[in-house]
């Protein structure tokens, strides 16, 4: 046994603070590696924390409702084993984190109180009062004003606890309740603060990255005709859509080019271990999240397939894993049946590359000197220059139309 | 089961599989895709959902008949018709 303590994990490089929403385990409880000890609400709705070891929990450091930033003990663990073992990738990722100048948080500690309380002078009140993501949920459920709440957190911020109080504090209250917004709610996702993630992993992106971007038009036809006639002979819940297709030929095809599947970590490459894709999945009513599919390369397709629907159906409630956001090595973005030709990612860091597929279309194309009709797609690569070069991702789509051709090796 | 008990089964089992479309009001003769954003993985999981539930087998290329609510009610209407 030795001791350790839990930290707020990174679930993405957008992610500076977590709120803790509950206790999954209690003091005291065994805790066997990969389980869920906590459920921690981010940008990307409530996400499922795990821990990486068999272990023991022992005192909790942060309550329910309270926010800190990233790397932030949360509990003390008691690790069966020992201490020796290698850090799993979202807990290595949660101290880099740590270790880089972090940007200020919103953190419910005293000295950011005193240092920022006073000198604020942003409009953003007005508009929009200053509240946690929870603090936020709570009040759009209660029906509450956030704009007439004291809030207790950094610039005013109203926190879980300040809802909670005012509730508790509240006379019978005279004005009819406000219609119920329950979306928000019951989906577990904040819309606005989804998007200011995206705007910052984003900027971040475009800022730190020399991307360089490449295109390559794939006939599909033997790919989509092969698909139907499977799907023809199977159930709806045995049929397989063409993105998983995308996603399986991509990540076999990753294994020749492992400069294209991992991590920069200030300016060195960082290889994936295993391939995790991201999938990028929209959101209804604005935004997106790429949680990520486990090693890619080794599933088939039926069990691929089952795990993206298992992971959008999540995304859309709200309710990812940690280990999913934290852990894509890669990421895959398809445009589905209904978009634009092709699509020019922004990778998502510290990975180094994103690979797109645009709608497929009938074309003419040639084939053994004759114009055809055939199904095409244009496959994209957007990859970081500073750990590969267009030759090699040139390669690489190359490569990923080939094994399309075959899609029963897939 | 008439046409209206179809459509209301119909629009159960499409808000069951997309949860975020419980709270629209959705026209019946709407273009699911088109006006709710609906993608091929809802579709799926709509027809998949629809087959448990009226046990009618809905092929690939049926697919563009389940453009609306109403029109998804005419073709189960055929469909469950056929089965007796």
């Amino acid at each position: 046994m030795s001791a350790s303590v839990y930290r707020m994990p990174s679930l993405g490089a957008d992610m500076e603070a977590g709120t803790l929403i509950e206790w999954v385990k209690q003091p005291g409880e065994h805790i066997a590696k990969g389980d869920v000890i906590a459920v921690v609400e981010t940008q990307k709705g409530a996400i499922e924390v795990e821990v990486f070891h068999d272990s023991v929990l022992g005192r909790l450091l942060v309550q329910p409702g309270e926010t800190v930033p990233v790397g932030t003990p949360m509990a003390e663990l008691e690790i069966e084993g020992g201490p020796e073992e290698t850090l799993a990738t979202g807990e290595a990722a949660a101290l880099t984190q740590l270790a880089a100048p972090a940007p200020p948080a919103i953190e419910p500690g005293p000295a950011a109180e005193t240092v920022s309380a006073p000198t604020d002078t942003r409009p953003a009140a007005v508009s929009r009062p200053r509240a946690s993501p929870a603090a936020r949920r709570l009040a759009d459920r209660l029906g509450v004003a956030l704009a007439d709440l004291k809030g207790s957190g950094p610039d005013g911020a109203v926190l879980l606890a300040d809802v909670e109080a005012a509730v508790r504090h509240a006379t019978p209250v005279p004005s009819p309740p406000p219609p119920p917004r329950p979306t928000a709610a019951r989906r577990g996702l904040d819309f606005a603060a989804m998007r200011e993630a995206i705007a910052a992993a984003m900027a971040r992106s475009k800022r730190e990255i020399p991307h360089y971007y490449l295109s390559h038009a794939i006939d599909l036809t033997s790919a989509s005709d092969w698909l139907n006639a499977q799907n023809a002979e199977q159930p709806p819940d045995r049929r397989i859509l063409l993105g998983v297709l995308f996603i399986k030929a991509a990540a076999v095809t990753l294994h020749q080019f492992p400069e294209l599947n991992g991590f920069d970590r200030d300016g060195r490459f960082d290889p994936g271990n295993g391939v995790h894709v991201g999938c990028a999945i929209a959101i209804r009513g604005g935004g997106l999240v790429a949680p990520a599919i486990h090693d890619a390369d080794q599933l088939d397709l039926h069990t691929l397939m089952a795990r993206l629907r298992d992971l959008v159906a999540r995304a859309r409630a709200g309710s990812l894993r940690a280990s999913e956001l934290a852990d894509p090595t890669v990421t895959v973005s398809s445009l589905g049946e209904r978009g634009a030709d092709g699509l020019f990612g922004i990778i998502y860091p510290p990975q180094v590359a994103i690979i797109g597929f645009g709608t497929p279309s009938q074309r003419p194309w040639v084939l053994d000197d004759r114009v055809v009709v055939r199904t095409i797609v244009t496959a994209t690569l957007a990859a970081d220059h500073r750990h590969s070069d267009g030759h090699r991702g040139a390669l690489f789509l190359a490569q990923v139309g080939q094994r399309l051709q075959e899609p029963k090796t897939l | 089961m008439n046409r209206e008990e179809i459509k209301a089964a119909a629009l159960e089992e499409l808000t069951n599989v997309a949860p975020d479309l419980a709270d629209e009001t959705i026209p019946h003769d709407a273009d699911l895709r088109e006006s709710f954003d609906l993608d091929s993985m809802d579709l799926l999981n709509w027809v998949a959902a629809l087959h448990r539930r009226l046990g009618v087998d809905i092929p690939e290329l049926d697919y563009p008949r389940l453009r609306s609510l109403d029109e998804a009610a005419d073709y189960l209407l055929v469909k469950l018709g056929e089965g007796h």
